[in-house]
């Protein structure tokens, strides 16, 4: 054959984030590996959404999610644990507003 | 103690049914002989999502089959599990190409895509059936189709134009696949029927759309249609490749062997 054929790109992993109900946010439910977008996309149908878990899929480059350092957890989370006053837990809420 | 083989009173809306949900079922089994098998669990996966779909459709139209048969002697009524493992080979009305042996992951993808694309159109057509149970059925069969067609279509021409090795793998499986297509298309007399009264569509309308569809995909995947016009038939009248004895027997065999068995 002469002409050129374009290799399958190699499998790379992804990572899949499905919305449940009109409202909520895409939640992180796992990962999977396929060759391109589009495949990605079908095997996270496949794979993710067999009970009527989605009513929308994400997926990402799982390479492309920049992530903290484990070993900055001091200094990027302990500081907000001795500042409970930024919960809100001190206002008293009318009861007419019911559950927020 | 072995069952003994039913009889059916083949009317012809008990045959039509019969015809598409003996379609379903064999191709879903086919598709379940996957389980475990395919080259990764993601398609593996997919693969049996699909056999699901089909044997779910295949369910719905023998359920309709036992509900227009007439009751036999002594008022017995075959259903869906009567059809399904107590015919015989002779007695299975699907398409030939839908009992083909699977071959490799090409040849289960390819013979999913021409029947897709075939299949998809065809219940979207059903779904202004005059039968309403047929029309309620063409529209829940054509969501699931629609995607089976997508999934297929996008795996075509991925390993069509895909390196030299899955190209050719491709090329022979549709080589092999081709002369079963034309039976998606024929009809008969008793089909003849059903069209006039608008319960059922002439198969025959499907074609060019899904020679464009085929086509369009296969020209995407770098594959060439074959030229040859002669096409297999026989599935539709029961008369069968010498591959769909051994896959009744895996299928009936517990069934027929163990009457009555429930999980």
């Amino acid at each position: 054959m002469n002409k050129t054929l374009k290799a399958t790109p190699p499998v790379q992993l992804w990572e899949v984030f499905i919305r449940s109900r009109s409202g909520l946010a895409h939640k992180h439910v796992g990962s999977l590996h396929a060759e391109d977008a589009e495949l990605a996309l079908q095997a996270a149908r496949n794979l993710f959404t067999r009970r009527g878990e989605g009513l929308s899929i994400w997926v990402v480059p799982s390479h492309l999610i920049i992530a903290s350092d484990p070993s900055e957890k001091g200094m990027l989370f302990e500081p907000a644990l001795s500042k409970a006053y930024r919960h809100p837990t001190f206002y008293n809420v009318p009861e007419e507003v019911g559950h927020m | 103690m072995v069952t003994n083989t039913i009889s059916v009173s083949e009317t012809p809306q008990v045959l039509y049914a019969l015809r598409r949900a003996d379609d379903a079922l064999i191709l879903g089994h086919r598709l379940s002989e996957c389980c475990g098998h395919a080259p990764t669990l993601e398609e593996d996966m997919a693969l049996a999502n699909i056999g699901l779909d089909l044997i779910g459709q295949a369910r719905a139209l023998y359920a309709l089959a036992a509900l227009r048969e007439p009751s036999l002697e002594g008022g017995r009524a075959n259903t869906e599990d009567t059809y399904a493992y107590l015919r015989d080979v002779g007695q299975y009305r699907n398409l030939l190409l839908c009992e083909l042996p699977n071959g490799d992951f090409g040849r289960i993808i390819m013979r999913q895509f021409l029947y897709s694309a075939f299949i998809d159109p065809y219940w979207r057509a059903m779904m202004k059936s005059s039968d309403a149970q047929l029309a309620a059925i063409a529209e829940k069969a054509e969501k699931e189709t629609a995607y089976h067609l997508r999934y297929t279509s996008e795996w075509v021409i991925r390993l069509g134009d895909g390196t030299p090795k899955s190209h050719d793998r491709m090329q022979a499986a549709l080589e092999f696949l081709w002369s079963y297509t034309g039976e998606m298309f024929d009809t008969d007399e008793a089909e003849a029927m059903l069209q006039a009264e608008g319960m059922i569509i002439d198969a025959s309308v499907i074609h060019d759309g899904w020679r464009t569809t085929v086509q369009t995909i296969l020209d995407r995947a770098t594959l060439t249609l074959p030229q040859s016009a002669w096409m297999q038939k026989g599935g539709r009248s029961g008369r069968h490749s010498e591959h769909l004895g051994f896959l009744l027997a895996e299928m009936q065999q517990l069934p027929r062997s163990e009457p009555g068995a429930v999980w």
